[in-house]
């Protein structure tokens, strides 16, 4: 059993109902994988219509479902300066209606379908997606064009959801020291980046935030040739073209699309250290963080290295940081890690160890550095490269069992920059990686002054368990 | 790690939303369109449910012994949760490095999991390393080895686990609204135990619970995926026929939860409350239980078609999150919310949702409403067996709460045939407004706490 505290919060803000999404690991996408095992794989059909909207139709006739996904092409890292959180706010009151749909009933009509909705919001991306039988798909598609160009906005809708986001942020960051402490060490990780404003939102930005704000974003960035379309399920790519050259076929283009440059990191010459006391914290806990390339901004071959870097360093109970921390020296409860590697920007590697009992802070930092150093000396064995390589390959044959885990896959990557083709081309690539890339990249990624880390100890009293449950015998009603 | 609501057939999965036009519903697909769902016996007498399908080289199973974590005993709270993460740390020959290194090897997934009333499997493997990937699940289930060193490692990560969960607003509210509504009946025990429980444990005691639980008389198996039957015949005796025939059970009583009005307020330096309101529900095989089914996505299980997140998000702008489940566990079932919301405002949520509660018990849902959450309900149905593995979680379950191998056929008629006043009436039956069993953690300022006795 290992014990995973970290490695998910690291991910996408789902905006209406409490999902917290990791990144999604390569493998999940790869359909031409070299794995003896796999059969012929469903083919991926693309195509563009007139008004620039990306359509990816992935088949999958097994049961008589579909998954719709729209995917914008903008994310937290797009927001303008001092209005963070307004990408996620959007997102939220992309529900609240059109012309066509009135105040609040989107999900409602999705649910008489029969259907399940949901939308979440990262730093790159912005994804609405409807899971419904097969032929409520027109249905659906047209609710979803509609709400493309439509959106109606109340100053009241604005207000209320102003409220329930200022709420969503107590429950996933306020009332959690991890979470809190993740901030503050991703705002020192990308020191001048975008990706160092926490997605939601600061607290007091987000109370600032009016319909003005939401509106200027939606028609900045919501437009046909700035979104992705992908359709899963039991539908036939011919079916997919007609329905949304019907639907999403008749909104204009933007006339110029939004540039997405964000200001870069520039060199750092320092780690940094982020110390967080907090008497919720329950452990001493150990982060780590290194700036490194993603998939979009690495050279050829660097992050297909980084991702097996990762995987033999950090994910699961095989890992070498599992095995030296956890099992041979006993100083650490749990530990794991991740590479962040889907954002059109640089990314990061992520190292965590949760203290065993009368471990101190400085015993477990100086534990993890030794993990690497072992990774930025010797590397990794080629037996381990082999295994993990396998075994990260056979994942797909896993995803591809689920058509809304294959439309969550293909539409990230897609909408972060990559083609079809990069996909498919990844396994080859993949299998190109040796035991000395890995070891270049450990040696040049995994650089201190590139690094954050993040301490989180219990203060010492437990205040907040100390305290006895007060019982009230009536509820008091007034 | 949340020990509550697994996905069972009759909770809601992922993210659910909803309301009306039943007539749509009658022309949604069903999964049984495309699914054969055969029973399986083994040459030795072991049966599974098994959905033979070869559109992709994977299989999986879910498996569950009945006898979960209420088997525990009083003085060995968290003993099923214990077992259940050191499932995969070694077995037979190999130790808990070689038995991962294996798993990965095989890219095979393995995840046991303890439940209140059952022991769960999950399994998943590459149809390329069937036979092997069977070898290590029965290695597992017939050899695990407890090692020394494994078992301080699992009891490690239990024990810091249970020191997050304590300062975790909700765990918190959760754990002591079952003690609340449990007592002492062994659903009021937390299921991953206590510090001192698990700091306690032997490997005597983990031994002990899975001779008396793993067994073949308590077990149910659901197999989907790249395998025929005469094969998975032959599997099932190889995998699981070293274990014993007869379990050995304690007896567990019906627990009756008593009714409130009760309010426990556990003060926690954070500056949104997390709340837990319930009573008492009926059973699985209850006659109404369907009607309350329903009635239960009416108020807030149907995400943003429930009356609770109308009221108290969209409306209001409360909470981000407010929703309400039915638990029928085998030996008591309650109906159970959750909210968080500021310090300032929890009080004020919680009077929107008794309020609400009370016009529901007193004038029952409309008939809009009860069209709307059928139309959703059977709609939706077909959504639960998109994959191999939720498939067979859906089969597990049905063999779980013994609904019948043609309950997928059945199950959306037997929602359609609940009428309003049927669901009227269960809304009075159900639904107890002021006495409900309310736990508030954090520093709510509304709901002001009085010191009084217990």
């Amino acid at each position: 059993m290992v014990m995973s505290m970290f490695d998910q919060l690291a991910g996408a803000l789902d905006g209406r109902a409490g999902l917290i999404l990791a990144a999604f690991s390569l493998a999940s996408l790869a359909f031409a994988v070299a794995v003896d095992s796999t059969k012929a794989s469903p083919r991926v059909v693309e195509f563009t219509l007139g008004n620039g909207l990306q359509v990816l139709v992935i088949p999958d006739h097994r049961a008589p479902v579909v998954t719709q996904m729209i995917w914008y092409k903008v994310g937290a890292a797009d927001e303008p300066r001092g209005s963070s959180g307004i990408a996620h706010f959007l997102e939220h009151l992309m529900f609240k209606g059109t012309e066509a749909i009135p105040p609040g009933q989107f999900s409602k009509i999705v649910a008489r379908n029969g259907g399940e909705d949901n939308a979440f919001t990262n730093h790159d991306v912005t994804a609405y997606f409807q899971r419904v039988a097969k032929d409520r798909l027109p249905t659906v598609m047209a609710m979803e064009a509609d709400r493309m160009a439509n959106l109606r906005l109340s100053e009241e809708d604005v207000a209320t959801e102003r409220n329930v986001i200022l709420e969503e942020r107590r429950s996933r960051v306020d009332n959690d020291p991890s979470s809190i402490l993740q901030e503050q060490m991703m705002s020192a990780l990308y020191a001048n980046h975008p990706y160092g404003i926490p997605i939601i939102g600061w607290s007091h930005e987000i109370a600032a935030l009016d319909r003005e704000d939401a509106l200027g974003f939606y028609k900045r960035f919501y437009a046909p040739n700035n979104a992705l379309l992908v359709i899963a399920g039991d539908v036939e790519p011919d079916e997919v073209r007609k329905l949304a050259e019907e639907t999403f076929g008749k909104l204009p283009p933007h006339r110029s699309l939004n540039d997405r440059s964000r200001p870069q990191e520039p060199d750092h010459y320092a780690p940094v250290k982020v110390e967080l006391e907090d008497a919720r914290a329950g452990r001493m806990t150990v982060q780590r963080y290194y700036l490194t390339p993603s998939y979009a901004t690495a050279a050829p071959g660097e992050a297909e290295a980084l991702d097996l870097l990762m995987r033999i360093a950090a994910v699961g109970s095989v890992s070498k940081l599992y095995k030296r921390l956890v099992i041979e020296q006993k100083k650490a409860a749990s530990a794991g890690g991740w590479y962040s590697d889907s954002g059109l920007d640089d990314g990061r590697v992520a190292f965590y160890a949760i203290g065993a009992e009368k471990v101190t802070p400085a015993e477990l930092e100086a534990a993890i550095d030794g993990v690497i150093a072992e990774l930025r000396e010797t590397g990794v064995t080629q037996g381990e490269l082999d295994r993990a390589r396998s075994a990260y390959l056979a994942e797909f044959v896993y995803t591809q069992d689920s058509q809304s885990r294959m439309a969550r896959h293909y539409g990230w990557r897609l909408a972060t920059g990559m083609t079809v083709a990069d996909v498919e081309a990844w396994p080859e690539r993949l299998k190109q990686v040796t035991v000395d890339n890995i070891r270049a990249v450990a040696r040049k990624y995994l650089v201190e002054k590139n690094s954050v880390t993040g301490i989180l100890v219990p203060a010492p009293d437990q205040t907040s368990r100390g305290e006895q449950p007060v019982h009230v015998p009536h509820p008091g009603r007034s | 790690m949340r020990q509550r609501g697994f996905l069972r057939p009759f909770a809601r999965q992922g993210v659910g939303l909803a309301a009306s036009f039943a007539f749509l519903a009658a022309l949604a697909a069903t999964p049984a369109d495309a699914m054969d769902i055969k029973r399986v016996v083994s040459p030795g007498g072991i049966e599974a449910w098994l959905v033979e399908s070869h559109a992709n080289p994977l299989i999986a199973m879910r498996f569950a012994f009945r006898g979960g974590a209420a088997q525990d005993p009083q003085d060995k709270q968290g003993l099923a949760y214990f077992v259940s993460g050191m499932m995969d740390e070694g077995a037979g020959e190999l130790d808990s490095i070689a038995f991962q290194e294996r798993l990965q090897t095989l890219a095979m997934r393995v995840d046991f999991d303890a439940g209140r009333d059952v022991m769960l499997g999950n399994v998943q493997m590459l149809t390329a390393n069937r036979d092997a990937s069977f070898d290590l699940l029965r290695l597992a289930l017939s050899q695990p080895r407890f090692d020394a060193d494994a078992l301080e490692r699992v009891r490690g990560q239990i024990i810091a686990g249970l020191r997050f969960d304590e300062n975790d607003p909700e765990e918190v509210a959760s754990l002591a609204w079952d003690r609340l509504a449990f007592q002492d009946h062994p659903y009021g025990r937390p299921i991953k135990g206590t510090r001192a429980s698990i700091a306690a444990m032997t490997q005597e005691d983990l031994r002990d619970y899975v001779g008396r639980v793993f067994a073949r008389d308590k077990l149910v198996i659901s197999v989907v995926g790249d395998i025929d039957a005469e094969t998975l015949g032959r599997t099932l005796d190889h995998v699981f026929g070293a274990l014993p025939q007869a379990s050995s059970l304690a007896p567990i009583a019906d627990a009756k939860p008593p009714m409130g009005p009760t309010r426990e307020v556990i003060v926690m330096e954070v500056p949104q409350s997390v709340a837990q309101f319930g009573h008492r529900a009926f059973p699985r095989k209850d006659d109404d239980f369907i009607a309350a089914y329903i009635l239960n996505y009416i108020i807030g299980g149907g995400g943003f078609s429930s009356r609770l997140m109308e009221e108290v998000r969209e409306k209001r702008g409360l909470a981000y999150s407010v929703h309400s489940n039915l638990f029928p566990y085998q030996y008591g079932a309650v109906f159970v919310g959750n909210v968080a919301t500021q310090n300032e405002r929890v009080g004020q949520s919680l009077e929107v949702i008794e309020s609400e509660l009370r016009r529901l018990a007193e004038g029952g849902p409309s008939a809009e409403e009860l069209a709307g959450a059928k139309s959703y309900l059977t709609g939706a149905y077909a959504l639960r067996f998109e994959s191999s593995s939720s498939i067979a979680n859906q089969l597990l379950w049905i063999q779980i709460e013994d609904l019948g191998i043609d309950y997928v056929d059945r199950r959306n008629d037997i929602i359609e045939e609940v009428s309003l006043d049927d669901i009227k009436r269960v809304a009075k039956r159900l639904i107890e407004a002021d006495r409900l069993i309310t736990t508030i953690v954090g520093k709510p300022v509304e709901a002001k706490p009085k010191k009084a006795p217990g």
